[in-house]
C-alpha cells in the first residue's frame, strides 16, 4: 500500500536527522532532551489527529488554533471565577474536572457546528473553518477581555507539568490518543468510511454510507482534540493566554503533509502524521540548539514541508 | 471560397484503437463544400472519435486527413482551427464568466499598439458575427446569462469566426429549444452557401431531411454506408444503424416470473436548470424476480437519471411513487435504497463506483462492514470470508485481496462492484451500462453472472445504449426518448429496428414541454 510506503519514507528522514543533529550537538541524544522534545510535541500532535482525520476525510480545518485558545480560556475561566447565572442570582462553581470538561466540551461544540456549516451548507471547508477561526478567536477575547487567565492551582496544572511514571502527563496524553486513534481508523468501521469518503465521495455516497454524518463527526473530534491541546497548554503555562495557539493550525497541517497524508483526502496514516510531529519537533530543537537565527529555522522548515510533499509527488505519480 | 461540390477534405483510411477497444477500423471519409453531411449511428460507433481526429483533438493510429489537397493530420485543435476547420463539441468549451465577445476571440484576442486586449474592436467584431448569425445579444455581456441555445450560437460564434472551411457539429440540437433550432437551421443555410463544408452527428434523422445532402452511417468503428441523403429513407438507414449479423444468442430458458419486486408509477424529474422542463416525464413501470428489464435509450434520454431517482439521489426534485414488493417506499437517500433491497452498479466505474485508493476487499466488503462488526471493531476473519466468497462467486481475477482495486481490469472491477452489491442481499440490482469499457470476452462473462442472479430470484434492471446487449439480456424491455417512455416490449416480439425506431426523437418539436 502507498500510504506504508510514504510512511517509510518519512521514517528515513526522521532517522537522518537525528544522526546529523546528534553529531552536531552533543546536547541533542540526552534523556532530558528527548523528553523535552516529546513534551514539545505533544499538543501539535493531539490537533494533528483531529487535522489527520479531516484531511483524510477530504477536509481541511484552519480553525483548531483559534479553538485551541478558546477552549483553555474556557476551562480556566470556570475554574477561576465560575458562571454566574443573574437569572437565578447564583454562581456556579466548577471542580477541576469539570473544567477540563467544559474546555473539552467547548472544543467538540465549535468542531461540530465546523461540520454541520460545511454538510448542512456545502461550504468548502477551508471557508468554512477560516470563518470559525475568527468566531473562535473573537469570541476568546471577549471571554477573556484580552488578559491572560492565571493562577489556576497546583490541580489544574497536572495535565501539564505531572509526571507519572516519569514520563510527562503531555506525552502520557498524546501516545494513549495516538493509541486509539490508530486503532479506531485501522480497526473500525468508522475508520473505513473515513478512507472511503475521502478517497471518493460520490462513491461512498452511492455505496450507502451517510457521508454527512461522518464528516460531521470528523471536524466534532478534530475539535474536540483541539481542546484536550488547549487543556494541555493552558494547565502547562498555568495561566490561559488569550492568542494562544496562533498559527498552531499551519504546524498541524505541515505535520499531517509531511507524514504522508494526501490533501486530496482518502490517503495517509495516524502514525505518519506521529512522525511528520516527531520530524517538526526535532528540527525545531535541533536548530534551537545549534544556535540557527528562528528567522532561518522558519526558512528551513518551509523547505522540509515543500520536499516533502514534493517527493510523495514524485512517487504517487509513478505508474 | 471553393466552387459547390468540391471535396475540401478527405480522411484516408483511419484507426483509432483505445485500450481495450477499436474504435476506428480503417475509416474513410470525403466532405465537399457547401455540402452538409450527416454522421448517423448508435452510440459508440465511432462518430464522434471520427470527428475528433479531423478536428485534431488526438491523432489516429494510422491514416491521413487531406485539407484542400493538402495531406498532414494536425497534431491540437488549435492547429486544425487555424487550418479552417472549426468543431462544436457536444458539451459547450466556453467559459461563463466571461463576455461573449471575450469567449469568442478567446486566444486570439486583438491587441491594441500597447499589448493590451483591444476590447472596442473586439466588440465590434463580435457584433458583426452575431448579427450575422441572428443573435441579438450585446456582446459585452457575460456567458453565463445567456440561455443554453444562445451559447450554442457563440460556440458557432466562434468556430466561423476564423472563417472556417470546415464546420463540425457534434449533435448540436440536443438541448436547444424549438426556435432556436429553427435559427440554427437557418445559419447552417447561410453557411452552405458560402461554400462551407459541414459534418453533422445527430440522432434526429427528420431534422436532416431539410438541411442535410449526404449521409454516412457508422457502426463499430466502421462506416457501413453513404449515400446522398434522397436516396435514403428512414427504414433502410435504421437498417444499416443496427444491421449487424446478428449473433446467435445464447440466452437462458425463461424461468417463470415470480412476484413483484420493484414498481414505479409516475416518475418524473425537473430539469435543474430549466424551470418547467423535464428531464423524466410520467415513467411507470415494474419488474419482477427473475427477471431482466433492459432500459433502453440514446444520449440525453433519461436512462442514468431515472436509476438515480429510483436510488434517491434526487429527492428534491423528483415526484412519483415506487413500490418495492407491493409496499410504497420512501426512497431519499442511497442508504434508504440499500435498506429497502436496493443496489446500483453506477455507469462510470471509477468515478462512482469505486473507491479506486483502496484495495479489493475493502471495496468489495464497503456494502455491508456493519455485519462484520464485534464489539465495535471490525472482524477481519470474517471480512477476508465475505470478500473470498465474492470473489469465488464472480470468477474474479486477482492476485490477491489485498491487491489494490486500481490495478484490476475493467471487468474484474465490475465483478467486485456485483459482488460488493450482492452481499448486501439485495432484491432488485440496477445496472447502469454494466460493460462500458470492457472488452468482449469479459462482457460476455457479466452477462453469464448476471443471468446466474437472476436464476437465483433477483430483480435486475440493465440500463444500456447498446442494443445487442439490451436484447440478449432482457425479458422486457422500455425504450426512453427525450425523457418519456416511448415504448415497451417483450423479448419475443422486440427487434433491433423497432426498438431504434421508439428511441429516435420523432421531430424537433416534440421536445419536453410543461403541460
Amino acid at each position: 500500500m502507498p500510504p506504508r510506503f510514504a510512511k517509510f519514507q518519512s521514517l528515513i528522514a526522521l532517522v537522518l536527522m537525528v544522526v546529523a543533529m546528534t553529531l552536531l550537538s552533543d546536547k541533542f541524544l540526552t534523556p532530558d532532551n528527548g523528553w523535552n522534545i516529546l513534551r514539545q510535541i505533544s499538543v501539535n500532535l493531539c490537533l494533528s489527529i483531529g487535522m489527520t482525520l479531516i484531511i483524510l476525510s477530504g477536509g481541511i480545518d484552519l480553525s483548531v488554533g483559534a479553538i485551541l485558545a478558546l477552549a483553555g480560556a474556557v476551562a480556566a475561566g470556570v475554574l477561576k471565577n465560575g458562571v454566574a447565572i443573574p437569572m437565578f442570582d447564583a454562581l456556579l462553581q466548577f471542580t477541576v474536572f469539570g473544567a477540563i470538561v467544559c474546555g473539552i466540551g467547548v472544543g467538540l461544540i465549535l468542531g461540530w457546528f465546523n461540520g454541520f456549516v460545511v454538510t448542512r451548507f456545502n461550504i468548502p471547508p477551508f471557508v468554512a473553518t477560516l470563518g470559525m477561526f475568527s468566531i473562535a478567536r473573537g469570541m476568546t477575547m471577549l471571554w477573556t477581555g484580552g488578559f491572560p487567565i492565571t493562577g489556576l492551582g497546583a490541580g489544574f496544572g497536572y495535565p501539564g507539568t505531572g509526571v507519572l511514571l516519569g514520563v510527562p502527563m503531555p506525552v502520557w496524553i498524546s501516545v494513549v490518543l495516538v493509541a486509539a486513534f490508530v486503532i479506531i481508523t485501522r480497526k473500525t468501521r468508522f475508520g473505513r468510511y473515513l478512507y472511503a469518503v475521502g478517497g471518493n465521495e460520490r462513491a461512498a455516497l452511492l455505496t450507502g454510507l451517510r457521508v454527512n454524518h461522518i464528516k460531521t463527526w470528523v471536524y466534532t473530534l478534530g475539535g474536540g482534540l483541539a481542546g484536550v491541546a488547549g487543556l494541555i497548554v493552558t494547565s502547562r503555562l498555568d495561566s490561559a493566554q488569550p492568542n494562544a495557539g496562533l498559527g498552531y493550525e499551519l504546524d498541524s497541517i505541515a505535520a499531517v503533509v509531511i507524514g504522508g497524508t494526501s490533501l486530496s483526502g482518502g490517503r495517509g496514516t495516524v502514525l505518519g502524521t506521529v512522525l511528520g510531529c516527531l520530524i517538526i519537533g526535532v528540527l525545531n530543537n535541533g536548530l534551537f540548539l545549534l544556535n540557527v537565527s528562528p528567522f532561518w529555522q522558519q526558512i528551513i522548515k518551509g523547505f522540509v514541508i515543500l520536499s516533502a510533499v514534493a517527493i510523495d509527488k514524485m512517487n504517487t505519480n509513478k505508474p | 471560397m471553393s466552387a459547390h461540390g468540391e471535396i475540401i477534405l478527405e480522411a484516408k483510411g483511419i484507426s483509432k484503437t483505445f485500450p481495450g477497444v477499436k474504435a476506428l477500423d480503417d475509416v474513410s471519409l470525403t466532405l465537399r463544400c457547401g455540402h452538409l453531411t450527416a454522421l448517423l449511428g448508435e452510440n459508440g460507433a465511432g462518430k464522434s472519435t471520427l470527428m475528433s481526429i479531423i478536428a485534431g483533438v488526438f491523432p489516429p493510429d494510422s491514416g491521413e486527413v487531406i485539407l484542400a489537397g493538402t495531406p498532414g493530420s494536425f497534431s491540437n485543435p488549435r492547429e486544425a482551427h487555424e487550418a479552417g476547420i472549426a468543431m462544436i463539441f457536444q458539451e459547450l468549451n466556453l467559459v461563463s464568466n466571461l463576455t461573449v465577445a471575450e469567449n469568442i476571440f478567446l486566444g486570439r484576442e486583438p491587441m491594441n499598439r500597447f499589448g493590451f486586449i483591444d476590447t472596442a474592436t473586439m466588440n465590434r467584431h463580435a457584433a458583426a458575427l452575431l448579427e450575422r448569425l441572428d443573435l441579438a445579444v450585446d456582446p459585452a455581456t457575460s456567458l453565463g446569462s445567456l440561455r443554453v441555445g444562445q451559447q450554442q450560437i457563440v460556440e458557432i460564434a466562434k468556430a466561423i469566426s476564423t472563417d472556417a472551411r470546415v464546420l463540425i457539429m457534434d449533435e448540436p440540437t440536443s438541448a436547444i429549444t424549438e426556435h432556436e433550432i429553427e435559427v440554427l437551421f437557418g445559419i447552417i443555410g447561410n453557411l452552405k452557401r458560402r461554400g462551407v463544408a459541414i459534418a453533422y452527428i445527430t440522432h434526429k434523422l427528420e431534422e436532416l431531411t431539410r438541411i442535410g445532402d449526404d449521409a454516412v452511417v457508422m457502426r463499430d468503428g466502421r462506416i457501413v454506408g453513404a449515400a446522398p441523403l434522397k436516396d435514403l429513407t428512414h427504414s433502410t438507414i435504421v437498417n444499416m444503424m443496427v444491421g449487424r449479423e446478428t449473433k446467435k444468442i445464447s440466452h437462458r430458458a425463461s424461468t417463470a416470473p415470480g412476484s413483484e419486486a420493484l414498481r414505479v408509477e409516475n416518475i418524473s424529474l425537473n430539469h435543474p436548470d430549466r424551470p418547467g422542463d423535464f428531464l423524466l416525464r410520467d415513467i411507470n413501470f415494474d419488474v419482477r424476480r427473475g427477471e431482466v428489464l433492459g432500459i433502453f435509450g440514446l444520449m440525453g434520454a433519461g436512462r442514468t437519471e431515472l436509476l438515480e431517482v429510483i436510488f434517491g439521489l434526487h429527492p428534491a426534485s423528483a415526484t412519483g411513487s415506487i413500490h418495492i414488493d407491493g409496499q410504497p417506499a420512501t426512497i431519499k437517500s442511497p442508504t434508504d435504497a440499500i435498506e429497502l433491497g436496493l443496489a446500483l452498479a453506477p455507469e462510470d466505474r471509477k468515478r462512482e463506483g469505486l473507491v479506486l485508493g483502496m484495495s479489493v476487499a475493502e471495496n468489495a466488503s464497503l456494502a455491508c462492514l456493519p455485519r462484520l462488526e464485534r464489539f465495535g471493531f471490525l472482524n477481519e476473519a470474517a471480512e477476508r470470508q465475505l470478500v473470498g466468497a465474492a470473489i469465488d462467486r464472480f470468477r474474479v481475477k486477482t492476485p490477491s485481496q489485498k491487491q489494490m482495486i486500481r490495478n484490476l481490469s475493467g471487468g474484474n472491477q465490475q465483478k467486485v462492484i456485483l459482488g460488493k452489491w450482492l452481499a448486501t442481499e439485495p432484491a432488485v440490482l440496477l445496472l447502469d451500462e454494466p460493460t462500458r469499457g470492457i472488452d468482449v470476452n469479459a462482457k460476455g462473462e457479466i452477462y453469464t453472472l448476471i443471468e446466474e442472479l437472476v436464476t437465483d430470484g433477483l430483480a435486475v434492471i440493465v440500463v444500456s445504449s447498446e442494443l445487442p446487449e439490451i436484447l440478449t439480456l432482457s425479458d422486457h424491455i422500455i425504450v426512453l426518448c427525450e425523457g418519456r417512455k416511448t415504448a415497451e416490449f417483450d423479448r419475443k416480439n422486440a427487434d433491433e429496428e423497432s426498438i431504434m425506431n421508439a428511441a429516435l426523437p420523432k421531430e424537433a418539436s416534440k421536445m419536453i414541454k410543461a403541460k
